[in-house]
């Protein structure tokens, strides 16, 4: 897709010694990601980073669901900063993007604001004995993938190109609503075209889908989809996205948000079994990835080791399309090869198992 | 002989020029472009009476007598300005007795709002672009062909917070309402949609038009601004706003968005705020001596204003405030 | 199917593509003035039967403009006809015989 204006919103992104604050969410759902995160970027890019046992969540769930008062989300963010600076880094960087969106308002609100930092000051102090510090650099930790994305580019094993047809696979890039909506200039490409997902699947061989409703929100909102009685209109709006990506056949969905990905993930699961509809083209839902998984595996990373028997709709049709080597007979082991258990049967993973992406048997 | 300089060649400062030549005054027009006319040039017909812009410039700049008292200066700008004195870009200063700032507006860039798609989505034009294809005659799809529907949205650029234009740009309702007209008369089947906040129809004629485009063209007003733009399955474009009339979100596909860009003021007028101690309205337009009785004077002796640099005008006005700026000169002059 | 015990919302915005606009350009048609109108609101002001009831004559017409059908009958049944929106509407509209057309073009919706 075109895009004109990406380059004017530039953000700087730290180059390496990054502070990591992981997400709650991904954490439970999409627990390989962090990991090859950490990963990706010691191992395979040689950079330095801290996964900090002592930080904790941001609050930002609590936050936004009405039970964490702006104080106390102030000093828990202040406590998480002020450990960044205890451990020598000055580099923040968070795998949330809710977490994202609140560090960057509550930073914005201390420049705004010097009573409310003065105040956060005091409450760090009294509440924990630390300093009070601000990083030099915050980024969202998808900022980082897309900051080294060329360097991914080099050392890529394979690409984003279907193996049997060679054209570029065609993904739907979501973005979370809190990495760029409150503060465009925040977020590579802005608001309205971002560029940090996009960025990624261009430099790995893969094209972009514009579709009609590309902005739109998942509709995870926080407290709205935690109550079951408001969760039809939060999940209407992953129906309407899908119902308007469907048309162009997108192979894979990446997201940058971990509410994002785990509802357009899940909320295929639930809309096939209220509504009897999938969304890809085999019969069968779309798989979602996070853009860590999405580079893992150009990166050659094992499907399994990247947590990708996590996900509710199957990955298996892409893989096979990216012409990806698994074991089937080792989706499900847990990493000491101990047997996770079997997920029951869904109408999301319904479709035939010998699609047409089994062509290596033909 | 008194001599005075136009800054801008334009429709005001032709005028203004041939007003103060015909009372016996030697004038230097300055223009930054390499022409005379102004954004004039480029407008297609004018509202409310379809009149060619082309029959108006023309009847302008043959009012502007070629005579040995009036100089043109292209292609270069006024970088500062006295009564006694004007320095050019080209570093050349210029003496004279009074001068006329007739220097108009910059028309809004519509790629600034970036969720229209401006320069992204092909059939996403502006109300200038459009004029521009009515001139050459070749109003179509950049796919070709001719489009079935189309959604016109005002104040792209004005009325909005969000880019520093706080300003309404008053003629961009009536343009809508003649583009729609327009469009209308090309392809009669097609379907036009005006997507409004407010109409706002200043002007004699103006609204017994905006009638005529309801009733007898069936242009259909939306009041509700279209927030978003995105391409569509079968390469048209989704747009949605708020059918505030209803009270519900709509949304609809169209083959062509026109975007009717608002009138911004020069990036010029702060300089000349600073360097010339001229005051500039929180607009960034430039601020007349009085809204009733000195609306082409400034508030430096000497110095004059005509036309949209003081503020969003049509062209009748604009003419207007030529002869008018040409008067409070002599008058200026007189008095010295 | 599984209930989950909540129902996933329909779309509640206007959609100009799915709806029908056969109707709405024949009524429109018939009385072109229809489209003059500025939505003011008089009409609704002063109007005998929407002022103890839901019912909106100007938002239903302008519903019924967009290819909304659903209901419009059951609302224009709502008028007593008196005709004073006719007496106060600043476009000259003949808001009596609107009213009469849509209930004789969309009897069936």
């Amino acid at each position: 897709m075109k895009r004109s204006s990406w380059t004017e919103y530039q953000k700087d992104i730290a180059d390496d010694h990054y502070y990591y604050a992981r997400s709650c969410i991904r954490q439970n759902f999409f627990p390989g990601s962090e990991k090859v995160f950490l990963d990706i970027l010691g191992k395979d890019l040689g950079r330095d980073i801290f996964d900090d046992p002592l930080h904790t969540s941001c609050t930002g769930i609590g936050y936004h669901s009405d039970v964490v008062p702006l104080e106390t989300i102030m000093t828990v963010v202040a406590r998480q900063f002020s450990l960044m600076a205890e451990a020598g880094y000055e580099n923040f960087t968070s795998s949330c993007i809710t977490s994202f969106g609140i560090y960057t308002e509550l930073l914005a609100t201390w420049e705004e604001f010097p009573e409310t930092e003065e105040r956060t000051r005091e409450n760090l102090f009294k509440a924990t004995g630390r300093e009070f510090h601000k990083p030099k650099n915050l980024a969202h930790t998808s900022d980082v993938i897309f900051h080294h994305r060329e360097a991914i580019a080099q050392r890529a094993k394979r690409k984003l190109v279907n193996v049997y047809t060679g054209e570029p696979l065609k993904v739907v890039e979501h973005i979370g609503c809190h990495y760029a909506k409150i503060f465009p200039k925040k977020g590579v490409g802005g608001s309205e075209f971002p560029y940090v997902l996009a960025g990624m699947v261009e430099s790995w061989g893969g094209e972009v889908v514009d579709y009609p409703e590309r902005r739109h929100c998942c509709g995870f909102g926080f407290r709205n989809y935690l109550v079951q009685a408001n969760r039809g209109y939060s999940v209407a709006n992953s129906h309407k996205k899908l119902e308007s990506m469907a048309p162009y056949k997108p192979d894979f969905i990446v997201c940058n948000c971990p509410g994002c990905s785990m509802f357009l993930d899940k909320w295929q699961y639930t809309i096939a079994e209220m509504e009897g509809t999938t969304y890809g083209q085999n019969g069968a839902g779309i798989p979602v990835l996070t853009y860590e998984e999405m580079a893992g595996l150009v990166l050659g990373y094992d499907p399994w080791e990247l947590g990708m028997q996590m996900h509710q709709v199957d990955v298996e049709p892409l893989l096979d399309k990216m012409g990806v080597e698994y074991d089937p007979a080792a989706k499900y082991l847990g990493r000491n090869g101990k047997f996770l258990g079997r997920p029951e049967r869904a109408l999301v993973n319904s479709c035939s198992q010998e699609t047409l992406y089994k062509m290596k048997a033909l | 002989m008194k001599h005075v300089i136009v800054i801008g060649g334009g429709i005001a400062g032709m005028q203004c020029a041939s007003e103060l030549l015909r009372q016996g005054v030697a004038v230097t027009i300055i223009e930054k472009e390499q022409d005379l006319g102004g954004k004039i040039r480029n407008w297609h017909k004018l509202f409310p009476t379809f009149t060619p812009a082309d029959e108006v410039l023309t009847a302008v700049r043959h009012k502007l007598k070629i005579s040995s008292n009036l100089k043109v200066r292209t292609g270069c700008q006024a970088t500062s300005i006295t009564a006694k004195k004007v320095t050019l870009s080209t570093g050349e200063e210029l003496k004279c007795d009074a001068a006329v700032i007739a220097t108009g507006f910059t028309l809004f860039d519509a790629k600034i709002k970036e969720e229209y798609g401006y320069g992204i989505y092909d059939n996403v034009i502006t109300s200038a672009d459009l004029e521009q294809m009515f001139n050459e005659g070749n109003v179509r799809l950049a796919q070709g062909g001719t489009p079935r529907r189309v959604a016109i949205l005002h104040c792209v650029g004005s009325r909005d917070e969000k880019v520093c234009q706080r300003h309404c740009s008053k003629v961009c309702c009536v343009t809508g309402v003649k583009q729609a007209i327009e469009l209308k008369q090309l392809f009669p089947k097609a379907d036009i949609f005006n997507f409004y906040m407010d109409i706002r129809m200043f002007g004699p004629g103006y609204e017994e038009m905006y009638r005529e485009a309801q009733t007898a063209y069936n242009v259909h007003f939306v009041r509700g601004r279209i927030s978003e733009v995105s391409p569509t399955f079968d390469n048209r474009l989704q747009i949605k706003a708020e059918d505030t009339l209803t009270g519900r979100p709509l949304k609809m596909g169209v083959d062509m968005l026109v975007l009717l860009i608002g009138m911004k003021a020069n990036a010029h007028n702060t300089l000349l705020s600073k360097e010339c101690q001229l005051q500039m309205q929180s607009s960034g337009f430039m601020q007349p001596k009085d809204s009733f009785l000195g609306n082409v004077t400034s508030n430096v002796g000497g110095v004059f204003y005509a036309g949209a640099v003081t503020a969003p005008k049509n062209v009748g006005e604009s003419i207007n405030e030529g002869t008018a700026a040409a008067h409070s000169v002599i008058e200026w002059l007189e008095k010295r | 199917m599984i209930n989950f015990g909540f129902a996933i919302n329909k779309p509640r915005a206007i959609d100009i593509d799915r709806n029908n606009l056969r109707k709405s350009n024949e009524i429109i048609s018939e009385m072109p003035e229809l489209q003059a109108c500025i939505g003011c609101g008089s009409c609704t002001a002063s109007c005998t039967a929407g002022n103890l009831t839901e019912f909106n004559f100007r938002k239903v017409h302008t519903l019924v403009r967009r290819g909304e059908y659903q209901g419009a009958y059951e609302e224009m049944n709502k008028c007593m006809l008196c005709g004073k929106c006719r007496l106060v509407c600043p476009r000259g509209i003949n808001t009596r015989g609107i009213v009469m057309l849509i209930k004789r073009k969309l009897g069936d919706f």
